[in-house]
């Protein structure tokens, strides 16, 4: 078990360590990191990094936690944004052994733990795959059967991100559902959806809100936003559907 | 400057720089229109100079948080937006 501290703390800057480096799509990488002192997270919560320039300039960005409490480094996914302030250096500059500024875990509300059940539905949009990506991890670590369906939508097949994890997931366990859709390119022959998620997609795929399932929305603000308006229209109790928006970019 | 509506969430961590405990699992009681709930799903408005929290059903701004960067740590709030903030 893990056990985390709970109570009041207040929130600190400290160092972490990199301590591998992993790319995951094109456009995304994967930064494993041991952080001294680290009390441990929930899934689904998220870290703030910063940034200092030479001259003293900073610029701080929030990432969500991608690996399981139960996993052994913090791993963030970082989505290379080509005019942000923060991601080009973590995708393209950092290496293991450097040190990143960062504070946390942040965040009780976004968060589920094996123990609060579910049905769980699980829908993101791009790099909003990573707290969500968290929560099947602990599921699995903590041995839950909590049913899962998660809904994801990418721009292309290329650009799924744990793509290979998922399949192997989902292989060896019925109660894990993973349905994708491609908003741009698809391969010859894809049989999965083709378009952005829009209310029929939900409705063919959401557990009945009668099940109260617990939901949680991950991705670009225009994509929460959709998903968690047509859910609430599908019946479902606006408590249960938890969303955490990107913003227009990330950096 | 731009700024951005995200979810209560986007809040923590300054947040969790004045206040000792979790504040997105905070409830807040809106001081305009009575509606209560966590913190965490409100509405942030995050830009570089500080932070907005806004009641998700009315749109009252709940807590304003400023932080000078200049110098030792100086921070204003203005809690006249919440009714009552429970904490736990």
């Amino acid at each position: 078990m893990i056990s985390v501290a709970s109570g009041p703390r207040k929130l600190a800057w400290r160092i972490g360590e990199v301590v591998e480096t992993s790319p995951d799509t094109p456009r995304t990488k994967s930064l494993f990191l041991e952080i001294p002192g680290w009390e441990g997270h929930r899934a689904g919560q998220h870290i703030d990094v910063r940034l200092t320039a030479e001259d003293g300039y900073q610029a701080q960005r929030s990432y969500s936690i991608a690996s399981a409490p139960e996993d052994g480094t913090v791993e963030l996914l970082v989505e290379r944004l080509d005019d942000g302030e923060v991601s080009p250096y973590l995708t393209d500059e950092i290496r293991v052994g450097d040190g990143l500024e960062l504070r946390g875990p942040i965040g009780g509300w976004f968060a589920w733990e094996a123990r609060e059940g579910g049905p769980l539905l699980l829908v993101a949009g791009g790099s909003g795959i990573a707290p969500l990506m968290a929560m099947i991890r602990h599921r699995k670590a903590a041995g839950n059967d909590t049913p899962v369906r998660l809904l994801y939508s990418s721009r292309s097949y290329e650009e799924i991100i744990f793509r290979e994890e998922l399949e192997a997931l989902a292989a060896e366990d019925t109660a894990l559902e993973i349905i994708h859709t491609l908003t741009r390119s698809a391969p010859p022959k894809w049989e999965g959806y083709h378009r952005r998620i829009d209310a029929e997609m939900l409705a063919e795929i959401a557990p009945a809100a009668e099940e109260g399932p617990l939901a949680f929305v991950c991705g670009p603000t225009p994509l929460v936003e959709t998903v968690a308006t047509d859910l609430v229209g599908l019946g479902h109790e606006p408590s249960r559907v938890k969303t955490e928006r990107f913003g227009p970019t990330g950096g | 400057m731009d700024e951005h509506r995200l979810d209560g969430n986007a809040a923590g961590g300054i947040l969790g720089e004045v206040f000792t405990f979790e504040m997105t699992t905070a409830r807040a009681a809106c001081a305009h229109c009575g509606a209560t709930g966590p913190l965490g799903s409100s509405m942030a408005y995050v830009s570089e100079i500080g932070t907005v929290v806004r009641c998700a059903a009315c749109d009252n701004a709940l807590i304003r948080v400023v932080r000078q960067d200049e110098g030792p740590a100086r921070y204003w709030l203005d809690l006249r937006g919440v009714e009552y903030l429970q904490l736990e």
